[in-house]
């Protein structure tokens, strides 16, 4: 190892720095000024995208070997940066009227975004571990940033109690896996696997541990009862943050170690991994369909999501890894803008139950049209993100011809239309009162309406023509399977 | 010229979101202008299609997801060809009729372009994804066009219009996928898909999944249930529309993508489904006998006439074949111009109940004359297309299965009752009172009807104008049947 490693992570670096300084900056900005610190925050995370855009195609690994930057780490190193720009430019006007401590809150947002890029790059153990801490502690305080509401408190606690034992079960799972391979790194790992023919119990335990550890961060069937209590308690733009960066981090650490470590035992893991998924899905979009808060009802489609990203886990190649990577963008972009619409309504009306969504479309056609764009995309029509990057999946999944998942996983896609459909129905069907038909229009900012457009642009783009994104994600595939 | 007919509706209809809110005229001109060069464009493929050369013509290609073997292929042969005129010309009607709408018309003409963009689409393209994907695309925006602009139970009907036909969907899709990795050639190509062939036990299993996927699009029974509350639900262009060309994208889908790429499924099966569509037409015929609302009963009418469609897909004989193509063209002409008439009515009366007019055709001559001429096109005039239609198809009918000819027949009695019940009932008798003084259908609704009742009659009087057409291409995929 030398020193001269620390160039290949330079975006990282000015994330660290540019996080510093807001810290810095905030102690003598008067608490009114604090939210404008999204800017130079936002502008630290395009330095860094700068940065990042000159290491393209480059595969080296650093560190010892305990990194590995190439394709994979790019594809989501880029997908966290969006994920940071989006949600902090996104964030100033619900900052400015909900929470304080502006500088605060985005540097912490900067940092959890320096662990998740991490992890993906992270090709053992307890440099993944502790990337992916990172991460977390900025949710835990992030969650209950809005200190003078109980509901963000008690996601706060919630998401910490959870999330600690949470990561309990993974670090014990790691310990067990080292004790029976005598490695944290993810390629010995698998050498000892392939060497010693019988592994035994502690191995299993080891393994469904681990599982069990990351099942958690990404909110899967059964160990997802945290995701909608917090989401709905976090400020808006951490919920934002935590249904994409979150759960993309997860998968991150998870794609690489099933990949790299476990792939000579993944069929072992095949069934089970694909009744997860099931069961994540199913239980994600019936629960879905009865929600009444915008916030629950997302986090809720955000569990479903997740369960069909498994669907890939479950059969694992490099097709199926590629239309995960694909899933994860498009899911990434698809929320964000359902998200920032969501944000953007909250600031006007203060309200974010679906009911009031009524008489959206008057109000804002923008807002309402991306609503859309983004709900739909999640259900998976064409036109948008959705549609494709599960037709993909789905296509390559169904190589293994495990059809009992493929046929459920199409039928839960297409059954969940009817609750965003719902939500739709309330933006831009249901009448609104005498009274409320006499509010005035929304006048959104001018960043907002650019933010709207760009995201909803994005996720048309990756639904009619894919190919940049797919030639990306198996590209970020091929890394991990190229040995 | 075909990619054009798709990318200007969709690229118009993106386009008219973008317009001024408040110039209520711009949209419909520019729905107009569109729709008439679609015309003139769809006019051109179906007299520049070569019937000497026959095949498939204007193919074009177009590379897009090389990687899992997708690209747009284009290309029309002579069933498809006859359906995009159809189209055509329903959509130039649609759009005269919708001229008055005066609430939002920006978003109407938007989401009926994109529909109109799904429909063609589905027409041209030689792919199964892209098939899927605008078959999609021409379903969804129902969802808000009956939603927001529909009468009688919009809310309920409109949702469970989308959720028949996405549940449709759910089969069509898992059988493509089976299909792609049967024939294992890394394409969805449907000319290269049909060159490979299926598994016969593997086009036994699928090709139900493909008939009744795409049949709940055609109304077929039992999942028509949608399809009258649906046409009672919507406002009159978007009945005629969804009539006039949507449920024949199902019929073509059980075509192009049923027949021809696992004959060996529908000759398997077809006996049974002749059955089923036996009891489309004979159902479909009580039931609408039994209606009072205006709507319902074209909309049973629909159920039973796409019966005869089925009818003649069933029959595997050539002459059925025709006469299920002409049919669906002379069904999609006929039930437009009865939707038109019917919202011609509505309009001045505010109201479809039967027994609530009497005498019309002293009151509203013009109206009462195209009215009459559909009510004749439907019962199987000699001399309108929907006679040589139906012909065709008891003709092929009765090659291979007599009795359900002689079933079929007796769909076409009770149809004829109860459209000369109704035309007796409404146009002649005694003037009642408060209808005196209504004012006739105006010079533009005269116009779209002349313009659908000439087609009719173009077409009874010479049909082998279009089934010369349809001949070229039915005699080889009937070939491929062994049939």
């Amino acid at each position: 190892m030398n020193g001269g490693d620390f160039v290949f992570f330079m975006p990282e670096l000015i994330l660290v720095g540019t996080a510093i300084a807001v810290w810095g900056v905030d102690l003598f900005t008067p608490e009114e000024r604090k939210p404008d610190l999204a800017w130079p925050a936002a502008a630290g995370t395009l330095v860094a995208g700068a940065f990042l855009a000159l290491s393209w195609g480059e595969n080296r690994e650093v560190f010892l070997g305990t990194v590995q930057l190439g394709d994979y780490s790019l594809f989501f190193r880029v997908i966290f940066l969006a994920i940071a720009f989006f949600v902090i430019v996104g964030s100033p006007g619900y900052v400015r009227r909900n929470l304080k401590n502006g500088g605060e809150f985005y540097g912490l947002i900067l940092m959890s975004t320096v662990g998740a890029m991490v992890i993906a790059s992270a090709r053992e153990f307890l440099t993944a571990y502790i990337a992916l801490e990172l991460v977390t502690f900025g949710f835990y305080v992030l969650s209950a940033h809005a200190r003078q509401e109980p509901r963000s408190n008690e996601a706060g606690a919630k998401y910490l109690i959870l999330g600690a034992f949470s990561s309990g079960l993974l670090l014990f799972g790691i310990s067990l896996v080292f004790g029976v391979t005598g490695s944290t790194f993810y390629l010995d790992i698998a050498v000892a696997i392939e060497n010693s023919g019988d592994l035994g119990l502690v191995w299993m335990l080891g393994v469904a541990l681990l599982l069990a550890g990351l099942g958690f961060k990404v909110a899967v069937f059964p160990f997802h009862s945290w995701a909608p209590d917090v989401y709905e308690g976090a400020p808006l733009p951490i919920t934002a943050f935590l249904s994409v960066g979150s759960k993309a981090a997860g998968f991150a650490f998870l794609i690489r170690l099933f990949a790299e470590g476990l792939a000579p035992v993944a069929s072992d893991w095949r069934v089970a991994i694909g009744i997860v998924a099931v069961l994540t899905m199913t239980f994600g979009n019936l629960v879905a369909i009865q929600q009444t808060n915008i916030k629950r009802l997302l986090a809720y489609s955000s569990i479903a999501q997740a369960g069909y990203v498994l669907v890939g886990l479950a059969v694992l190649t490099a097709e199926t890894t590629a239309g995960m990577l694909l899933h994860l963008a498009g899911y990434t972009v698809t929320n964000l803008g359902a998200f920032l619409a969501i944000i953007y309504f909250y600031n006007m009306t203060g309200k974010e139950e679906i009911a009031d969504f009524r008489g959206m479309y008057r109000r804002s056609l923008l807002m309402t049209l991306v609503l859309a764009v983004s709900l739909l995309s999640l259900a998976g029509m064409p036109l948008f993100a959705g549609f494709v990057t599960k037709f993909y999946l789905f296509t390559a999944a169904a190589a293994s011809g495990m059809w009992w998942l493929i046929s459920l996983a199409i039928a839960n896609s297409i059954l969940s239309v009817y609750y965003y459909l719902l939500v739709l129905r309330q933006a831009s069907i249901t009448p609104e009162s005498e009274e409320d038909a006499q509010r005035p229009r929304f006048r959104l900012p001018f960043h907002a309406m650019a933010l709207l457009t760009v995201l909803a642009v994005l996720v048309i783009w990756i639904g009619v023509y894919p190919a940049v994104f797919v030639e990306a994600a198996e590209a970020g595939a091929s890394t991990l399977f190229s040995g | 010229m075909l990619y054009l007919l798709v990318g200007l509706n969709l690229i118009v209809g993106a386009a008219i979101f973008a317009l001024p809110a408040d110039r209520k005229n711009l949209p419909r001109w520019f729905a107009l202008a569109t729709a008439v060069v679609s015309l003139a464009m769809t006019i051109a493929v179906f007299a520049g299609y070569d019937r000497d050369v026959g095949g498939y013509q204007f193919q074009r290609s177009l590379e897009w997801l090389p990687s899992i073997g997708i690209s747009l292929d284009v290309g029309v042969d002579g069933i498809s060809s006859p359906m995009v005129l159809l189209t055509g010309v329903v959509v130039f009607a649609a759009v005269l009729i919708s001229w008055g709408i005066e609430d939002r018309p920006r978003e109407y003409f938007a989401l009926m372009m994109l529909l109109v963009a799904g429909t063609f689409g589905v027409f041209v393209v030689l792919d199964l994804f892209f098939l899927f994907f605008f078959y999609e695309v021409a379903v969804l925006p129902m969802f808000l066009l009956i939603g927001v602009w529909g009468s009688t139970r919009k809310a309920y009907a409109s949702m469970k219009l989308v959720m028949f036909l996405l549940a449709g969907s759910i089969l069509v899709w898992a059988a493509l996928l089976v299909l792609y990795f049967d024939a294992g050639i890394g394409s969805f190509n449907i000319l290269e898909l049909e060159q490979a062939g299926v598994d016969t036990t593997v086009a036994r299993v699928i090709f139900p999944l493909f008939y009744v996927g795409f049949g709940v699009l055609a109304g077929m029974w039992p999942f028509h249930t949608w399809s009258p509350d649906g046409h009672v639900a919507a406002p009159t262009a978007v009945s005629m529309l969804h009539a006039g060309v949507l449920m024949k994208l199902g019929a073509y889908g059980i075509i192009r993508v049923g027949m021809q790429l696992v004959p060996e499924g529908a000759s398997y099966w077809l006996g049974i489904f002749l059955a089923l569509a036996v009891v489309n037409v004979v159902y479909g015929a009580i039931a609408a006998m039994g209606q009072r609302d205006l709507k319902f009963v074209i909309g049973y009418s629909s159920v039973s006439h796409m019966g005869y469609v089925l009818m003649g897909i069933g029959s595997m004989t050539v002459v059925g074949m025709n006469g299920a193509v002409l049919q669906m063209f002379s069904h999609g002409v006929m039930t437009a111009l009865f939707f038109a008439m019917v919202g011609v009515i509505y309009d001045r009366a505010h109201t479809r109940e039967i027994g609530a007019f009497s005498g019309m055709a002293k009151v509203m001559p013009k109206f009462s004359v195209l009215f009459i001429v559909g009510g004749l096109a439907s019962l199987g005039l000699p001399g309108l297309s929907g006679f040589a239609a139906e012909f065709l198809v008891f003709v092929g009918t009765f090659e291979t299965a007599p009795w359900m000819a002689v079933l079929g027949i007796i769909g076409v009695a009770i149809t004829a009752t109860y459209i000369l019940r109704l035309v007796a009932r409404m146009f002649f008798g005694p003037v009642m009172e408060k209808w005196q003084g209504l004012p006739d259908a105006n010079r533009l609704e005269t116009a779209v009807g002349v313009m659908l009742v000439g087609l009719l009659v173009l077409f009874g009087v010479y049909p082998q104008l279009i089934v010369g057409t349809i001949d070229v291409s039915a005699i080889p995929l009937l070939a491929s049947l062994g049939g």
